[in-house]
């Protein structure tokens, strides 16, 4: 195509913008990845919840230098003092600074999330791609070990191991990691069984490829979309879930800022000092909700046949 | 269907096994001295050798599993170490508060978030719509214990319309005869007592139901508007029927499959969630019974009240799974 041709094609894409699709190259130079980002950009849900979710990433991050508080400072004469200048949120019980708090708690409710999912992730994948590809006994096997541990409400699993390992925040941490390992395994499993028999998986195994590399460059590629998704759900579920957790009292420990944990703290003051359970409850419900607008987003767009 | 039916319930077997491997591994698992970490750091030695052989934890692994087994398929579910009372006969009780309890808060979810979903659908686009569906979001994405702790604030403790905890007024008990205290009041025909549980329901079944009922607002809206765009909706609507019997009589048919099974999977969920609205409103149910043996380190009852709960978990969802196939005979199993 000439310089000329293209300049007069541009101005009639600019007269008529409809025409701009109705090129095949412009078309096929856009990569899924890069179409379902450019649908992303234009869910303003899926960009409230990103909007949301840095918020609360900044706010952990800077937590040191917007707040002269520390997180664990006591301030016994300004006990539950409701929201001021001086304590944007209010004070807890024993007068520490809410804001300071909930910014600290940031940190560990999306670390929790963060390393809950991602190790769930690694190992369910693994887990999910062995028994999908090999099958047989080892499918078997696996798959069943998944039915048992999905065969619980995952609360009720993630306190059975916390009740083995002691609580901790580090033992909910593995115990949430857990409960996640078999939805991420099932999923990858399915993915898998369902495109060992695509024919260029045949064809890559006809020209002797390792099995190792066929996993690696053309089964785990091809599976990452709904891996993805449901990992960015799963971010929100994590978090909700070691919130439950610290509220029991079986996750994070004192004087940890945990939200969960520091709800339980605050409940016996719901009636003096509301301000003390409504701001650290809004925080985990905003983050859940961040993470479902994305993961609602990103499944819009990632997969067009799952919209609605 | 029976074929479907029998393998079902084959699977099941090895699931059952499994579950009572991870209920049995709770105590076994334990770093260190089990009887130890039970009792705490200042039991004697004494104390100490008479928990491991009433437990007994003396005898080799496979041994005590064969006896937690035996036990198991007797219907003994162990003593509680708080209480030495024996489980099987504790826990019922509270079963039933808790099914009680999780009937009411599936009642709210159900009536209220089916309807809004058929709304939704209904008047598409509209405001409605999108109110009822940002409020499904959030519903789903709410902590149902602060929801509950901001419930007791506001309706028990600031506007006094509720009461904020138990089941029953303290000082006038229900007579209990099958421990649902909706049903006993009505068998005792003792309307004031009806009303006292009835009241006592509200803020804990809508803390529960919440999220099944935006989960269920949101399955309900999706399938409708599956349905409503199908051919035989708009032969209906040619003949010239009304909106509501449109929907409610031809469209919400078959929109109920995917809804149904939502709804089972919900109730079985529910049941995890109630440890967490139980222990907020000091529901005497199975949830609360597991919580305080966490904090007692009563560990047979941890085991035992994990191991009904996964149980009943399980026979809903066989029991969905098997709905499933009979409602939607298009499903070939």
């Amino acid at each position: 195509m000439s310089t000329e041709e293209k300049k007069q094609q541009s101005e009639e894409i600019d007269s008529n913008p409809v025409q701009f699709h109705e090129d095949p190259e412009e078309i096929q130079a856009i990569s899924p990845w890069r179409d379902a980002f450019r649908q992303l950009r234009k869910s303003p849900l899926a960009i409230t919840g990103t909007v949301i979710i840095l918020f609360f990433l900044i706010l952990g991050i800077i937590a040191p230098f917007i707040t002269g508080y520390g997180y664990d400072e006591q301030f016994l004469k300004d006990r539950l003092t409701p929201p001021n200048s001086d304590y944007w949120l209010g004070t807890d019980d024993v007068g520490r600074d809410i804001f300071t708090r909930i910014a600290y708690g940031a940190r560990i409710s999306l670390a929790v999330g963060f390393f809950a999912i991602v190790g769930a992730l690694i190992f369910g994948t693994f887990l999910g791609i062995v028994s999908g590809y090999f099958g047989k006994w080892i499918d078997m096997l696996i798959s069943r070990i998944f039915d048992i541990l999905l065969a619980f409400p995952s609360i009720l699993l993630a306190i059975a191991v916390v009740a083995i390992l002691g609580p901790s925040l580090q033992n909910a941490l593995i115990a949430i990691a857990i409960i996640n390992i078999p939805i991420f395994g099932r999923l990858v499993r399915s993915k898998v069984i369902s495109l060992r028999e695509e024919e260029y998986i045949l064809a890559a195994k006809a020209q002797g490829l390792k099995n190792g590399r066929i996993i690696f460059n053309h089964i785990l590629p091809n599976s990452l979309a709904p891996i993805i998704v449901q990992a960015t759900l799963g971010f929100g579920t994590a978090i909700l879930e070691a919130a439950a957790l610290g509220f029991l009292g079986l996750g994070a420990q004192p004087p940890n800022p945990e939200w969960g944990k520091m709800l339980a703290d605050s409940r016996d003051f719901i009636q003096l000092a509301p301000w003390t359970l409504i701001f650290p409850g809004i925080s985990i419900m905003l983050v859940v909700l961040g993470f479902n607008l994305i993961g609602d987003g990103l499944r819009d767009a990632l997969d067009p046949k799952m919209k609605n | 269907m029976l074929a479907y039916t029998i393998r079902r319930l084959l699977i099941l077997i090895p699931v059952l096994l499994g579950m009572t491997i991870i209920t049995f591994s709770i105590v076994h698992l334990i770093p260190g001295n089990p009887a130890q970490v039970i009792l705490g750091e200042t039991a004697t030695e004494e104390a100490i050798q008479n928990l491991e052989e009433n437990l007994g934890l003396n005898e080799p692994k496979v041994v005590q599993y064969g006896i937690y087994m035996a036990d198991l398929l007797q219907g003994d579910l162990g003593t509680s170490l708080k209480t030495k009372a024996s489980i099987s006969e504790e826990i019922l009780p509270k079963l039933a508060a808790t099914a009680e309890l999780t009937i009411f808060a599936m009642i709210f979810a159900i009536v209220i978030g089916v309807n809004a979903g058929i709304i939704s659908a209904w008047k598409q686009n509209s405001w409605f719509d999108f109110f009822a569906m940002v409020f499904a979001l959030i519903g789903v994405s709410m902590p149902i214990f602060w929801l509950a702790l901001m419930e007791q604030w506001l309706f028990a403790q600031e506007l006094g319309w509720l009461p904020s905890s138990g089941r029953e007024s303290s000082r006038d008990p229900i007579d209990p005869i099958t421990h649902f205290y909706v049903l006993d009041s009505i068998l005792h025909m003792d309307f004031e007592r009806l009303f006292v549980s009835l009241k006592h329901l509200v803020l804990p079944s809508i803390a529960l139901g919440t999220i099944p009922m935006a989960i269920i607002a949101r399955m309900t809206r999706s399938s409708m508007l599956e349905v409503m765009k199908s051919d035989y909706i708009r032969t209906v609507r040619a003949k010239g029927s009304g909106q509501f019997l449109l929907i409610y009589k031809h469209a919400l048919r078959n929109a109920t499959i995917p809804v149904l099974t939502v709804i089972g999977l919900q109730t079985g969920v529910l049941l995890g969630g109630a440890i967490l609205t139980e222990t907020i409103f000091s529901w005497p149910g199975i949830g609360r019974y597991v919580y305080d043996a966490i904090t007692y380190r009563d560990y047979p009852v941890i085991q035992s009240g994990i191991l009904v709960i996964a149980f009943i978990f399980v026979l809903i969802n066989l029991i969905v799974d098997l709905l499933y196939a009979y409602v939607d005979p298009r499903i070939k199993y």
